[in-house]
């Protein structure tokens, strides 16, 4: 199984994923965001960093690189696209996810550990959880959610939201913390779950998440096999 | 060697003393036209003012910073080049620094706390290294007034806007609150880098003909060294406003450092030398590494990248402007080397070229402007300044203040939310610590934990030194912030390695500033020596003076530790109800400069306790040799605050607490005694725990289900509730920066 992971200039946490993905048997490969081909991928991810500067707003520019046209054809044909934080950003600012990331209700950056529910235990991004409440490290100063009424219920209606902040660290409508699109193959969160995959590093709430990816990627092989 | 543009004349110069507003005295300035026998015209004398000024020569602070213990059998790179660099074992290196950025942050806080983390970048991955940690050292006035909060809060925000964004944690330090740094906080930013020995570079220019390239950002008139004094006569008001403040650009910095660490890795025989333009810019970068490799260079300054128009040989030399680095590429690789740059998007120019001949020649529109002796001008004459034991030293009391405890439970509560002992959660949360996926043992424990990937070793870091100690005897002052550090790194779990240190001291012309300083020094090496580590970088920063009032000498140490094994890393917090409590190391009557007498009477005073080394040399190895040896469960160093405070930060975080059978009276539970540790064991492991003491060992009581905090003492018995103590402690900062 191979995965992209796409390194804007800026991206600061395209390793992190890379090492994460590494320890699960995925072949990661850093793809710089030049680059405007991405068939060879069965999931590509987003991480975290400050594309670009994010000088502007957080992946205003990103949206514009030439890597974007790919994911767009990426997204046409199906394939998981997972963006974890600035790769949440950049993947709402590229309308590829609902809603937008605006600056934390209290200014300011944030870094530490927080509670998450899991509200939708069933999709590519979840079903491996034994339990309903985890633990991620959350590291952002624009994470806070933003989407209208109309657009939150038909996400409820559609069961996008994957994850909810248990103690909302940022002001987010509905406490949403992760969610996809209406096909479910999108999917952008602001917790970092490649951060948690170690024992070493005190929290393993992240590995169910790559397991969830990992069990839904072989069921679609198996099927297309079927 | 006349410039076709407006500047005043060599002459002019001499007659209006144009270099005194530059920091030249006229004994300096006799000095450069005796030796050059004619005088510099306006570009080689601000060259000269920039290399000899203290920042860049030491010139003051030399006779103290060459008396440093600085070798041992660890140590590749000792002091004089961008970072020091220590031996791991594997064929990998550690490399460390400490800068200060005191000044830029008392005007512009934001910009000069983030230009600060920027620089210290630079000096890591000049050296070839990868950095993977940041730690900062902060003084502020007592949060009694607006103007400390913005200053805290913009400090904080500029070190988190640029670390954060280049994507390296900043994983621990220390901050402490006091009066004296009220006008003149401090703010000093420690970096540490992995190194392929490799990969090991250093800022030299050798081998003639070799190319020197300039790459990063482009230079403006930012920073520029006198700019304000020199502008009124020949410039107009719109540079003034621009040379005040330096701006950081992370994303830039960002692809600079991905870049430089790519050639240095991919290259290595390529790249001769690289450094960081820093303080004084491009002549200070380019001077030294011609200097030290004992060469000269070639500067074509038409060829330097500008922002700006019409910049002046001056302007172009002394900017400050951030995120440039100076390489030394062998003659012929020049396009392989910009190729890399230019992937990143970067500039990467070659604007010279090294010379066998030792001199520094400039060149501008086609006509040489400076043309000098290297060595000359890379060394200041150097000063042997006055020094006089301060008066408050020769008639202070030696009788320890008694504390009056007349209500334990109300003076821990009011200890645990003095500042400097509080939490300081509510500002390193806004410091991603965790990117890179690396830290073990983030902020908030004794010391932050790194592992190294690949490895079973892990890296221990801290930052550490009390300033009020060191006002009242600045010889053992600087022992205990040694001490200190140590006892950090140890109770982490690692064995100390090596210091790099800011040493922050007040005006050396003052002759009592002076003799802190060199007592500091000396205090320094004898504890480093005594525990093997040697002092491999670091800076000095001198004139922190409000109304003529120094800053308590407050040289911060930054000391690095190794895990040979990453089952070795310990934390502070106790694990188990039932685990039994031990105090390591004797407690005595250690009040003045203590955090009790500062809360009891607003002050400090009287001499300083004692500071036995070889007592603190004996507790350290017994509590390294412990938790190496698997029986260790928790380990806190004592410091501030004393038994009592670290007993209760031992619960915080936890849901459990203790009963403690202390033998002596309530104050002593307050004591700063150095030399301490607190350790929990679980009771199978005790009588191989208590092998590895043959003194000054004393079990004090157990950890406990209930969250409750027992004190038994000779006089009296206390009970506190933890969480209680917990909310005090963790909310104090927060709700006093509101």
């Amino acid at each position: 199984m191979k995965a992209a992971v796409i390194s804007f200039p800026g991206s600061n946490c395209d390793y992190d994923m890379y090492y994460a993905l590494k320890n699960w048997q995925i072949t990661p490969t850093i793809v710089p965001a030049s680059v405007t081909d991405l068939t060879a991928y069965d999931v590509i991810f987003l991480p975290g960093g400050f594309s670009y500067g994010d000088y502007l707003r957080t992946g205003a520019i990103a949206q514009f690189s030439p890597i974007m046209q790919a994911l767009q054809t990426a997204n046409a044909a199906g394939k998981l696209i997972i963006g974890i934080c600035n790769g949440f950003q950049i993947l709402t600012e590229a309308g590829l996810l609902p809603g937008t990331l605006q600056t934390n209700q209290n200014p300011g950056f944030i870094c530490t550990t927080t509670a998450l529910h899991i509200v939708n235990s069933t999709s590519a991004f979840s079903s491996a959880y034994q339990k309903t409440d985890i633990n991620l490290p959350i590291a952002h100063g624009e994470g806070n959610y933003y989407i209208d009424d109309e657009q939150l219920s038909q996400l409820k209606a559609n069961n996008q939201i994957i994850f909810t902040y248990n103690d909302n660290p940022n002001g987010s409508v509905a406490n949403i913390a992760g969610v996809t699109n209406v096909a479910g193959n999108v999917f952008g969160m602001m917790p970092h779950p490649e951060r948690a995959v170690e024992t070493i590093l005190n929290n393993t709430d992240g590995q169910a998440f790559f397991t969830s990816i990992i069990n839904f990627l072989n069921q679609k092989t198996e099927a297309v096999k079927a | 060697m006349t410039p076709t543009y407006h500047e005043p004349t060599p002459a002019e110069i001499k007659t209006a003393k144009l270099y005194l507003p530059w920091g030249l005295t006229t004994q300096e300035y006799d000095l450069i036209t005796t030796k050059l026998k004619r005088l510099p015209n306006y570009t080689e004398t601000g060259l000269f003012a920039a290399m000899w000024s203290e920042h860049c020569s030491y010139k003051k602070s030399k006779p103290v910073l060459r008396r440093f213990w600085s070798q041992n059998e660890r140590v590749l790179q000792g002091p004089g080049e961008g970072a020091g660099i220590l031996d791991i074992g594997d064929n990998q290196a550690v490399v460390f620094k400490a800068e200060s950025h005191n000044h830029p942050s008392a005007v512009e806080p934001y910009e000069g706390a983030a230009t600060g983390v920027g620089g210290i970048l630079r000096d890591i991955f000049s050296m070839g290294a990868q950095p993977i940690a940041l730690l900062d050292s902060l003084r502020f006035g007592e949060i009694n007034d607006a103007h400390t909060k913005y200053l805290i809060n913009e400090i904080v925000a500029g070190i988190a806007g640029y670390g954060n964004a280049i994507g390296i944690p900043t994983v621990g330090g220390d901050t402490a609150f006091d009066d004296t740094y009220a006008g003149n906080p401090l703010v000093n930013v420690m970096a540490v880098g992995l190194l392929d020995q490799a990969a090991m570079k250093v800022g030299q220019a050798k081998g003639a003909d070799n190319a020197i390239i300039y790459v990063g950002a482009k230079t403006g008139r930012d920073g520029i060294h006198g700019a304000t004094f020199a502008s009124a006569a020949f410039s107009d008001e719109a540079h003034v406003d621009r040379s005040a403040v330096q701006v950081g650009d992370p994303f830039t910095e960002k692809l600079v450092m991905d870049a430089t660490i790519e050639i240095a890795t991919k290259y290595p025989e390529l790249v001769i030398g690289i450094q960081d333009m820093g303080a004084a810019g491009l002549v200070s970068s380019s001077a030294e590494m011609a200097a030290k490799a004992k060469m000269g260079v070639n500067l074509n300054l038409d060829l330097v990248p500008q922002r700006e128009t019409n910049m002046t040989p001056y302007e172009l030399m002394l900017s400050e402007s951030q995120e440039r680095m100076l390489l030394v590429i062998k003659k012929g690789a020049e396009q392989k080397i910009i190729a890399v740059f230019a992937r990143y998007g970067l500039d990467a120019v070659v604007i010279g070229r090294v010379t066998a001949d030792e001199r520094y020649r400039l060149t501008f529109q086609a006509k040489t402007v400076a043309d000098l002796d290297v060595q000359f001008l890379t060394h200041a004459p150097n000063y042997q300044l006055p020094s006089v034991k301060p008066t408050r030293l020769i008639q202070a009391n030696p009788h320890q203040y008694q504390p009056v405890i007349t209500d334990f439970k109300t003076t821990l509560l009011s200890l645990l939310a003095q500042p400097t002992i509080a939490s300081k959660a509510s500002l390193y949360q806004h410091f991603d610590s965790m990117v890179r996926t690396n830290t073990v043992v983030g902020p908030g424990s004794d010391a932050a934990v790194l592992r190294i990937r690949d490895t079973k070793k892990a890296l221990a870091m801290t930052t550490d030194v009390n300033g009020r100690y060191l006002y009242l005897d600045p010889f053992n002052g600087a022992q205990m912030a040694v001490a200190e550090a140590a006892r950090n790194i140890i109770a982490a779990g690692a064995e100390p390695i090596g210091i790099t240190d800011c040493l922050n001291f007040g005006n050396p012309d003052k002759p009592e500033v002076y003799y802190e300083l060199t007592q500091a020094g000396a205090g320094i090496t004898a504890f480093a020596k005594a525990i093997n580590t040697p002092v491999i970088s670091g800076n000095v920063s001198l004139y922190n003076e409000y109304n003529d009032e120094a800053i308590y000498p407050t040289p911060m140490i930054g000391m690095v530790g190794l895990h040979t094994d990453v089952a070795h890393i310990t934390t502070q917090s106790f694990k188990n109800a039932g685990d039994l409590i031990y105090l390591v190391g004797q407690t005595t009557d250690a009040f003045n400069g203590s955090e009790i007498q500062k809360l009891e009477t607003g002050q400090i005073t009287g001499a300083l306790f004692g500071f036995d080394a070889q007592q603190e040399v004996t507790n350290q190895q017994g509590v390294l040799a412990a938790i190496r040896g698997g029986v260790v469960n928790s380990a806190h160093d004592l410091a501030e605050g004393g038994l009592a405070v670290a007993l209760a930060e031992a619960t915080f975080g936890t849901a459990l607490g203790f009963t403690v059978n202390f033998n002596g009276t309530d104050a002593q539970l307050f004591s700063e005694t150095q030399g301490r540790f607190i350790i929990s064991v679980d009771p199978a492991n005790q009588a191989t725990f208590e092998s590895y003491f043959s003194a000054d060992l004393t079990q004090i009581g157990t950890v406990t289900a209930t969250r409750q905090l027992v004190f038994n003492t000779k006089l009296s018995t206390t009970e506190i509730d933890q969480k209680t103590a917990y909310q005090t402690w963790k909310d104090a900062l927060k709700w006093r920066l509101k």
